[in-house]
């Protein structure tokens, strides 16, 4: 699934006592601007009085990334509720877009926590422009200087057959 | 960074890599900056590698880097760098890079061309059957 983020504003109808309703602008990360707008409508009933029935949407626009060619180090604090309850969380990724960042923590999320689309809500995504505000000890050994390593153990993968006539070197 | 290995090659900055599968298969390009323990960044702008990261998986490191090459540093950088340091005259060099070019010459011959690769082939085995008859003799 390709996450895209989409910047969606909605409003109230406009009625007789409020003819120019405020408008809501939300960031939100999805797969499509179906899902986007239903998302939308999901955070903007939780947090005020306004369901889809009772309002529009307004637009909806995919941002896309300014820099996709550059590394940086993005920290996302999001909320999930696990089978027992719900928590609040923060976590570091080192991406080259912020929704790459958002796709490696739905991953993350899935493998470590078996958390699904549909339990996590993404509070806050934020790239880490000065390297002293990493906290994470996985994103701090990524940005040494003069940072290097060997690949040990190297596995052919182009080798097919399972039954090969040489021991394959792994060096 | 322990300055002892028992390693050769590592994933560094600047480091040449061989790409092993996608569109740029087959060519060389550089290490510009690690992402993570999977992937890297690379570029390589005078061989037509755009820009992108790269799992280690799909690519070879190489004995060759460029050394004055900085973290991070933009294709027009990487390409002068690159030039400056004569990496791929380097590369074309190396006896890994020539029997790539050698058996990707050989693939792409023709039917005539393979026969006169055998006629090639005979006359040198030939010569060296004469040359060690002659020598046995002596």
């Amino acid at each position: 699934m390709a996450i895209k983020e989409y910047q969606v504003i909605g409003r109230h109808l406009p009625s007789e006592q409020q003819p120019t309703p405020k408008l809501y602008r939300m960031r939100i990360f999805a797969a499509n601007e179906v899902v986007a707008k239903s998302r939308f409508w999901y955070f903007l009933r939780k947090l005020n009085k306004v369901k889809k029935t009772t309002g529009e949407i307004v637009s909806v626009n995919e941002i896309s990334e300014k820099k996709p060619l550059k590394i940086k180090n993005f920290g996302i604090w999001l909320r999930y509720d696990s089978r027992s309850g719900t928590h609040n969380m923060y976590k570091e990724f080192r991406e080259l877009s912020r929704t790459a960042a958002v796709k490696a923590l739905y991953q993350d999320m899935a493998a470590r926590h078996r958390a699904r689309f549909r339990s996590i809500h993404i509070l806050r995504v934020v790239e880490i422009e000065k390297s002293e505000d990493i906290r994470r000890p996985y994103i701090k050994q990524l940005i040494t200087p003069k940072l290097r390593f060997p690949l040990p153990h190297r596995v052919d993968f182009a080798t097919k057959s399972t039954f090969v006539a040489h021991r394959p070197a792994t060096f | 960074m322990p300055a002892e290995s028992t390693f050769k090659r590592f994933v560094e900055v600047g480091r040449i890599v061989l790409l092993k599968s996608g569109p740029s298969a087959g060519k060389t390009a550089v290490i510009v900056d690690i992402i993570d323990h999977n992937r890297a960044l690379i570029d390589n702008p005078a061989a037509g590698v755009p820009r992108q990261s790269y799992p280690y998986r799909h690519l070879t490191l190489t004995p060759l880097t460029s050394k004055k090459l900085p973290r991070g540093a933009g294709s027009g950088t990487v390409k002068k760098v690159l030039e400056a340091e004569g990496i791929a005259e380097k590369w074309a060099a190396t006896s890994w890079a020539k029997r790539r070019a050698a058996l990707e010459r050989r693939r792409a011959l023709n039917d005539f061309e393979r026969f006169g690769a055998m006629l090639e082939k005979r006359k040198r085995r030939d010569g060296v059957r004469k040359s060690v008859k002659a020598a046995k003799k002596a």
